[in-house]
């Protein structure tokens, strides 16, 4: 036993050091879990309100672009409203069936909460931006985040009155997309490479696809709302012996200036999530 | 102004220059990110004991990291630095007891080639282990090789850069007098 804690004393510095180096891989490695159990709600209140000194000062200097997006996407909406359309004359009316009431009924899906942005970064391998509004804002992680002008990321963690959203930039985020035209489904990754660029994939070359192109948000996606801009085409990346495109896209939302957010939240995302992994228990048994 | 006074308000600052102004520079290429946060930790005194200064460091990666949102990774890195600094200082300080006559690492202290070894040293154990992390999750070995010098080199830049800026006057003390 004594040999013991002599050893320990001996090498007390290395074992100190080892102990450390294995504390920090734990909690490299196990990110989530981890992250989420200890740390999130205080160090997110902390560092977020750091973040939100920094972006009093940021955010004037970036009124300019955040008043362009914001009347863009005001006009792209305004294009949209019902008054602008003249219907045409119509001599077969529909009828719904008053029987069944859910039919003229629709249930809305989709929740939009809007947030600010405080903290955001480019640089790195894995990106992130940080929300002034948490959970005791209604907001819980898995809900998509989309910009005035195209999709931003979704949230990993919530603290009471910041949010962490895992952002388009990032490594690990991919999205379900598909082409305005035709509908056909593919996925969206960053490659790490530029800021401006994402990487379009699975896109099988019987659909055509051509530079500008817009590739929107698919239905099957439970995070975000169909529909929503994602990037257009730059460039398709020649590969004969593929069967599936791949393009370089650029990025809808700039993440340089992004200042204010909208945070949707599916209301049906439980059930669905429930379902499907239903099915994958059911499938291993 | 005591020794602990003066590091607590660079360790705010290093964690503020490196979160607010170098991770807000617009990103040149994938692979240069400029990194000076570690700087800090470079300039620790010669008397911390090696336990706090192991210690000290893990808190500074950590920081930086709850800011960055990678638990673990600058804190890793940091550790690592830390670790090895006694040896490095002990090879290559001058061996007529420089560091018990100034009180922390410099130009002054070591002189410009051993302190010049000194940091090339620490910054390339530091971006090694940072981007070997990285590379593991994702991408190539020319990813690893290719960012690791860009990085490095930016690294050195911006610490002579400081060096020269914020010239740190390194008082000769000795008790033989």
């Amino acid at each position: 036993m004594r040999n013991v804690f002599l050893f320990i004393r001996r090498y007390f510095n290395f074992l100190f050091f080892l102990t450390l180096e294995i504390i920090s891989l734990i909690m490299l490695f196990r990110y989530n879990k981890f992250h989420e159990a200890a740390f999130a709600s205080v160090a997110g209140e902390f560092t977020g309100r750091i973040d939100q000194k920094y972006n009093n000062i940021e955010y004037y200097f970036k009124l300019k672009g955040t008043n362009e997006d914001l009347v863009k996407e005001n006009l792209r909406l305004r294009q949209l409203l019902k008054e602008n359309y003249e219907s045409p004359v119509q001599r077969n009316h529909l009828f719904y069936d008053t029987i069944l009431d859910d039919s003229v009924k629709k249930i809305q899906r989709f929740l939009y909460l809007e947030a600010k942005v405080v903290g955001s970064a480019v640089s790195t391998q894995t990106n992130y931006l940080t929300l002034h509004r948490g959970s005791n804002q209604q907001i819980h992680p898995n809900m998509g985040v989309v910009g005035p002008s195209g999709i931003v990321g979704r949230i990993i963690s919530v603290s009471q009155n910041f949010s962490v959203v895992m952002s388009m930039l990032n490594r690990h985020f991919t999205v379900i997309v598909k082409l305005k035209n035709t509908g056909e489904r593919g996925k969206v990754e960053w490659d790490g490479v530029s800021p401006d660029y994402v990487l379009l994939k699975d896109i099988p070359k019987s659909a055509p696809l051509n530079k500008g192109d817009s590739i929107l948000t698919s239905e099957t996606s439970t995070l975000f709302p169909p529909g929503v801009l994602v990037g257009t085409v730059h460039e398709i990346i020649e590969d004969p012996s593929s069967g599936f495109y791949t393009a370089r896209l650029k990025t809808a939302t700039n993440f340089y200036n992004i200042q204010y957010v909208y945070v949707t939240e599916n209301t049906q995302y439980d059930e669905q999530k429930a379902l499907e992994d239903s099915v994958k228990k059911k499938l291993n048994e | 102004m005591s020794d602990l006074l003066k590091n607590i308000i660079r360790f705010a600052l290093f964690i503020l220059v490196q979160v607010f102004v170098l991770n807000q520079v617009p990103p040149l290429h994938r692979f240069v990110v400029p990194y000076l946060y570690y700087l800090f930790i470079l300039w620790l005194p010669f008397t911390l004991p090696r336990v706090w200064l192991s210690f000290i460091s893990f808190l500074f990666g950590l920081t930086l990291d709850y800011f960055m949102n990678t638990p673990g990774l600058h804190a890793a890195a940091c550790t690592l630095i830390a670790y090895i600094r006694p040896f490095t200082i002990n090879l290559l300080i001058s061996q007529d007891g420089s560091d018990k006559n100034y009180p922390s690492p410099s130009v002054t202290s070591m002189g410009f080639a051993p302190y010049g070894t000194y940091v090339l040293i620490l910054t390339l154990f530091h971006h090694g282990l940072l981007i070997f992390l990285e590379w593991m999750s994702f991408g190539s070995f020319l990813f690893f090789i290719g960012k690791l010098l860009a990085t490095t080199g930016v690294s050195l830049l911006l610490i002579f850069l400081t060096e020269l800026l914020f010239f740190r006057k390194e008082p000769f003390r000795t008790n033989t007098a």
